[in-house]
């Protein structure tokens, strides 16, 4: 059951082999034995929980179930949910019960799912390790000495650990897909403005996106189809005609081209994913990857990417100037951690913000507040929005030599903890593969595709054209339905 | 670039973010450090590319003025630090 795919897990409950009550009791109990080892959640109401399997069991009943009825879903503790803490992994909203819902939430709710709980992730998505969270580590279940990857490392830990069926998260640099392929599993990003960021705690505004994150790309369609669509409270969603995100797959599955189900696609391979900083082991397992592709009919193409490397500093000049704008309204006053002790306001305000943000987040606050400040702001954040643009268009004439890129999501496997902790550039550098795509708003996915040094899973990157995401899913499937690398779960 | 501890200080009050003095020396050398890494930055020609504020090039929708929200703020109130009478309590500012 641990395993069951989304679409047979919906048959079993649809068919009455299974209520809702029991599949959510069953990983709340699996929660309850393995959680303590990982800690992927930060919050848990079994209450909660088992009231809306419930309401979900006599929806089914009433046969008005859905796809997505009575399937339990954890929630990165990023977005807000009506009546949950709702921390965001900080000690700064450690007190915050939301008192709404996310429209992310509220679309979960409305397709019938069951709230499992708020998982763990770095603190206001700021990190890749998941090691800033103010809750403390996400260990990886494949290695508890390794990192989970971040900032979603609590819902990717959930995922691999089959303690959920699935989770979502936000991916504003990498964070859907560093932790989706460190922790072997899919993840998709999808193109920006597709999903509504209302109620989702804001890091970078021009670059966070939501996406889901499951064990397979079939799972993630029918999560996507449930999370995307216009929302006029977010005044960067994009009004677009309802999209079924399987529909590539559901097309596919039942004109199967024989062995060449991908005849004729083509892939592009920028030369700057396979060069220097790549390991070995992850090169590896990347180029095993592209052989099955061709296998599948697919053909590939060098393609190149120039301004690439120049993705990472403009990345931390634009999401820091976003991020100490939009924490600004953490002041102590309407909400969140206000110091036990102070003078005046200003006194109050500075010992708050002190109080309440951990070191990594004081750090892009400071950054984000000098480059923004008089004097600076044409060398750094002009510059940095000069060249996303140059990095836009070197996606846009690579798409016009293929349909699909692909690489490695992240230059290594999962590093131990405390390794890269004490050091925010190297940190930073772990996302090289992934921070062009949220810069240029392509969507982006990350699928299992081999393990590398120690055992640890490995991601294949898969970078799709505007609005490319059932084509995307489809290419993930196609790949799933040849090869067991999903299906791997580690041994708990 | 070098960022002095001048510098990091004045960063620091205009982001109101208390900095202990023991604390200054640390975040100046990993702001550095960081700051290493955006120089990268300086070394593109970028003469006539116009800067890219957003991924959509979408403009902003407008709506018709009307309310569409009902009054929560008691509710939103309730996750407050100090609230009194339906206001939110701050040190006195003026005199």
């Amino acid at each position: 059951m641990i395993n069951a795919s989304l679409k047979e897990l919906s048959a079993a409950l649809a068919g009455k082999q299974l209520s809702s009550v029991e599949l959510t009791t069953l990983f709340l109990d699996r929660i309850g034995k393995l959680n303590p080892a990982l800690n992927a959640f930060i919050t848990l109401d079994a209450e909660k929980s088992l009231s809306m399997a419930r309401e979900a069991d006599h929806r089914l009943a009433r046969g008005e179930g859905g796809p997505l009825t009575g399937i339990p879903v954890a929630h990165k503790d990023i977005f807000c949910a009506e009546g949950w803490l709702t921390t965001c992994g900080s000690k700064m909203l450690s007190n915050f019960v939301s008192p709404y819902d996310a429209t992310v939430i509220e679309r979960f709710k409305a397709a019938g799912t069951v709230t499992l709980g708020k998982t763990n992730m770095d603190e206001f998505a700021m990190g890749s390790s998941n090691e800033t969270s103010f809750y403390g580590p996400v260990r990886n279940p494949w290695d508890t000495a390794a990192v989970p990857g971040g900032s979603s490392g609590g819902s990717a830990a959930a995922v691999s650990a089959r303690l959920t069926p699935a989770a979502t998260g936000t991916d504003t640099g990498g964070s859907i897909r560093q932790p989706a392929a460190l922790c072997g599993l899919t993840g998709l990003k999808p193109t920006y403005g597709v999903v509504s960021r209302y109620g989702m705690i804001a890091f970078a505004s021009s670059l966070d996106q939501a996406g889901p994150m499951a064990k397979s790309a079939e799972d993630c369609a029918l999560l996507l189809n449930a999370m995307a669509g216009f929302d006029a409270r977010d005044s960067t969603s994009l009004e677009r005609p309802t999209e079924d995100y399987t529909r590539e797959i559901n097309a596919h599955g039942s004109t199967r081209d024989g062995d060449k189900p991908l005849a004729g696609l083509r892939i592009g391979l920028p030369k700057e994913f396979f060069a220097e900083g790549l390991s070995a082991d992850v090169a590896q397992a990347v180029e095993d990857a592209i052989a099955a592709y061709r296998k599948l009919g697919a053909i590939t193409v060098d393609i190149s990417l120039p301004n690439m490397k120049l993705s990472v500093p403009a990345y931390y000049v634009i999401a820091p100037a976003e991020a100490s704008s939009n924490l600004s309204r953490f002041d102590g006053v309407r909400y969140g951690w206000r110091a036990p002790q102070y003078g005046d306001l200003t006194d109050m305000y500075c010992k708050s913000r002190a109080q309440g943000f951990g070191a990594e987040v004081k750090r892009r606050i400071l950054i984000g507040t000098y480059v923004l400040s008089h004097g600076y702001y044409d060398a750094y954040y002009l510059q940095a929005q000069r060249i996303r643009r140059l990095i836009a268009q070197d996606f846009v004439a690579a798409f016009r030599q293929c349909d699909l890129i692909m690489g490695p999501t992240s230059p290594s496997v999962a590093f131990d903890l405390g390794d890269k902790a004490g050091d925010p550039v190297q940190m930073y550098l772990s996302d090289i593969y992934t921070i062009a795509v949220n810069l240029a708003g392509l969507p982006g996915m990350s699928i299992p595709c081999g393990t590398g040094a120690r055992g640890r899973p490995v991601g294949l990157q898969i970078i799709g054209d505007y609005f490319g995401e059932a084509r995307m899913l489809n290419a993930a499937h196609q790949y799933q339905l040849a090869t067991d690398w999903h299906r791997r779960a580690p041994a708990l | 670039m070098s960022l002095s501890l001048d510098q990091v200080q004045r960063i620091a009050d205009l982001a109101r973010i208390e900095l202990a003095s023991g604390e200054a020396e640390q975040t100046r050398d990993q702001l550095n450090g960081i700051f290493g890494l955006i120089e990268e930055m300086q070394a593109a020609n970028t003469a006539g590319v116009e800067p890219m504020a957003h991924a959509q090039d979408v403009a902003q929708r407008l709506r018709e003025d009307r309310a569409v929200e009902t009054d929560r703020h008691a509710d939103f109130q309730k996750v407050a630090p100090e609230v009194e009478a339906g206001l939110y309590l701050v040190p006195k500012v003026i005199e």
